[in-house]
């Protein structure tokens, strides 16, 4: 029925979907926060959480109570507003790029056919990075509002690296959009599924590389996470912060994780395509249903590979940091780019 | 120079080779030693489940000793108190009365006898100094309390359970691995 030249059906699919997709991530990112510190256990020879419950599935729970019991300081000498916008813009940013990322191919429910992606734009991947774009802003408010020369400098350090690799994961972009023609992710999907293609892997591996390596920097995970260094910066931009807002920034930073695992899966990995199985064997419904799992196994596998190289390596230096930025990885996209274009001119 | 000792190391200062220099195979070789970790045995100890042994001389809570009569052996002669280097240990002699030859091996006996849980530093000298084999240090620890008083322990909580009146707890109380 249609209302205000509005399909209200639509909008009602849509809103389900909003509220489905937003609270999975967050609880995904909640249980993220335990996988978190159950992987760095294992990988350093101890159990990790176990007492929280059967296996210790109910840390976070414990976690999220008690930071939201803590008490909410403010400091009288930060600007008020600022100091809490800050976590809310980084979470914000955070979950708003769940909206473009295709989370599955089409079910058929109550005779609609429903895209399993809240907004199929076409400049899906644009989007994307605007919006990861606009995250730095949450780590800049945070900082500055702090008044706090230790939360300046680390912000300063969090905004320098952030905009110095996305220049390199912008370019490693290019080279795979010069192969797809298209910025939609739903169409990139679609192509690396259709038969006689393979995931766009195998035509960029380079690329791939390129943009795992700043996506870890963009989510300021270790060892590009000195804006939030817990030795040396003195905890770094969320210093100041307390309760709730500080439970807020560490949930952005896992949310962002999530939806970087998820955009890279669907650039580079095919989605939710399954290797070397035809889908088209399964009623439409349990297809798409199977593919949704196959995303989430994607993303689970780059999480833990987020976590691996989290505590193999120790974090950077921020001139050894701004070196491979600039003169390391920014040369390595351009000719990755070039020797792209180069195929793609020669070989059709 | 000469160097001074046969242990020497040659220090590599070549500089980086180019593979070195991508620092991406040394930290795949970084990321294989973690994964190894995950399917190596754990040494933790699921505390208070499993408990740790211990070695027989340990040195835990004291213990006042009893013969095989159940009579006490300490008799309060105070060199305990005097060996302890923090003065945790205080006791007050008594007479034996006629009638308590059961109870006590000797005819001074300590009437009270305490020792300050929150001075000792279970360092021994105690059971070093008795010379009538009444204060031995057990395998225990002491368990945590709300108040400062709850750890001066006196005479029920130190002596060791009489063997004609509760063998098992006597024989417990000996410990497993001592050799008198």
């Amino acid at each position: 029925m249609t209302l205000l030249s509005l399909d209200m059906l639509l909008v009602l699919e849509k809103l389900v979907l909003i509220v489905i997709i937003v609270f999975a991530s967050l609880g995904i990112a909640l249980y993220t926060t335990f996988a978190e510190r159950k992987v760095a256990a294992i990988l350093q020879d101890r159990p990790g959480p176990e007492r929280a419950g059967p296996f210790g599935l109910f840390q976070p729970l414990a976690d999220g109570l008690k930071l939201i019991m803590k008490e909410e300081i403010i400091p009288t000498s930060s600007s008020k507003a600022l100091f809490i916008l800050g976590p809310g813009l980084a979470m914000t940013a955070a979950l708003m790029t769940c909206a473009v990322i295709p989370w599955g191919s089409t079910v058929h429910l109550f005779g609609r056919e429903i895209d399993l992606q809240i907004a199929d734009i076409n400049i899906g991947i644009l989007y994307v990075f605007g919006v990861v774009s606009l995250g730095v802003y949450g780590i800049m408010i945070g900082g500055w509002a702090s008044n706090n020369k230790f939360s300046l400098m680390a912000a300063l350090r969090g905004a320098s690296q952030a905009i110095s690799y996305e220049l390199a994961m912008g370019i490693a972009l290019i080279a795979l959009l010069m192969t797809t023609n298209t910025l939609s992710l739903r169409e990139i999907v679609n192509q690396q599924m259709a038969p006689g293609h393979l995931w766009n892997i195998a035509y960029q591996p380079l690329g791939f590389l390129l943009f795992f390596i700043c996506a870890m920097a963009e989510c300021n995970r270790t060892p590009f996470d000195l804006p939030e260094a817990e030795n040396e910066l003195n905890f770094g931009y969320h210093q100041e912060y307390s309760s709730m807002k500080l439970g807020f920034y560490l949930f952005s930073e896992y949310i962002n994780m999530i939806m970087s695992s998820a955009v890279m899966a669907s650039l580079y990995f095919g989605g939710f395509d399954i290797p070397f199985f035809d889908e088209n064997v399964l009623p439409q419904n349990i297809a798409a249903l199977v593919g949704v799992g196959a995303l989430l196994i994607k993303i689970v596998i780059f999480i833990f590979i987020f976590m691996w190289i989290r505590w193999t390596i120790p974090r950077f230096r921020y001139d050894q940091l701004m070196n491979l930025g600039w003169k390391s990885l920014i040369p390595l996209a351009l000719a990755n780019m070039l020797a792209t274009g180069a195929w793609i001119l020669y070989f059709g | 120079m000469e160097a001074l000792t046969n242990r020497v190391k040659e220090v590599n200062r070549k500089p980086m080779t180019f593979m070195e220099r991508l620092y991406i195979p040394n930290i795949l070789k970084g990321m294989a030693i973690t994964f190894s970790h995950m399917f190596k045995k754990q040494p933790t100890i699921r505390y208070p489940e499993k408990k740790r042994e211990f070695s027989p001389v340990f040195r835990g809570l004291q213990v006042l000793n009893r013969d095989e009569q159940g009579r006490e052996r300490c008799t309060a002669c105070g060199l305990c108190a005097v060996a302890c280097p923090a003065e945790a240990i205080t006791m007050e002699a008594a007479e034996r009365l006629n009638g308590e030859e059961n109870l006590y091996r000797e005819e001074k006996y300590a009437a009270k006898y305490e020792i300050n849980m929150l001075r000792c530093i279970f360092c021994g000298l105690c059971e070093e100094a008795c010379p009538k084999e009444a204060i031995f240090l057990s395998e225990t620890f002491a368990p945590a309390d709300y108040s400062r008083k709850g750890f001066i322990y006196g005479k029920e909580e130190l002596l060791i359970p009489n063997p004609l009146t509760d063998p098992e707890g006597f024989a417990k109380a000996k410990g497993p691995s001592r050799s008198n």
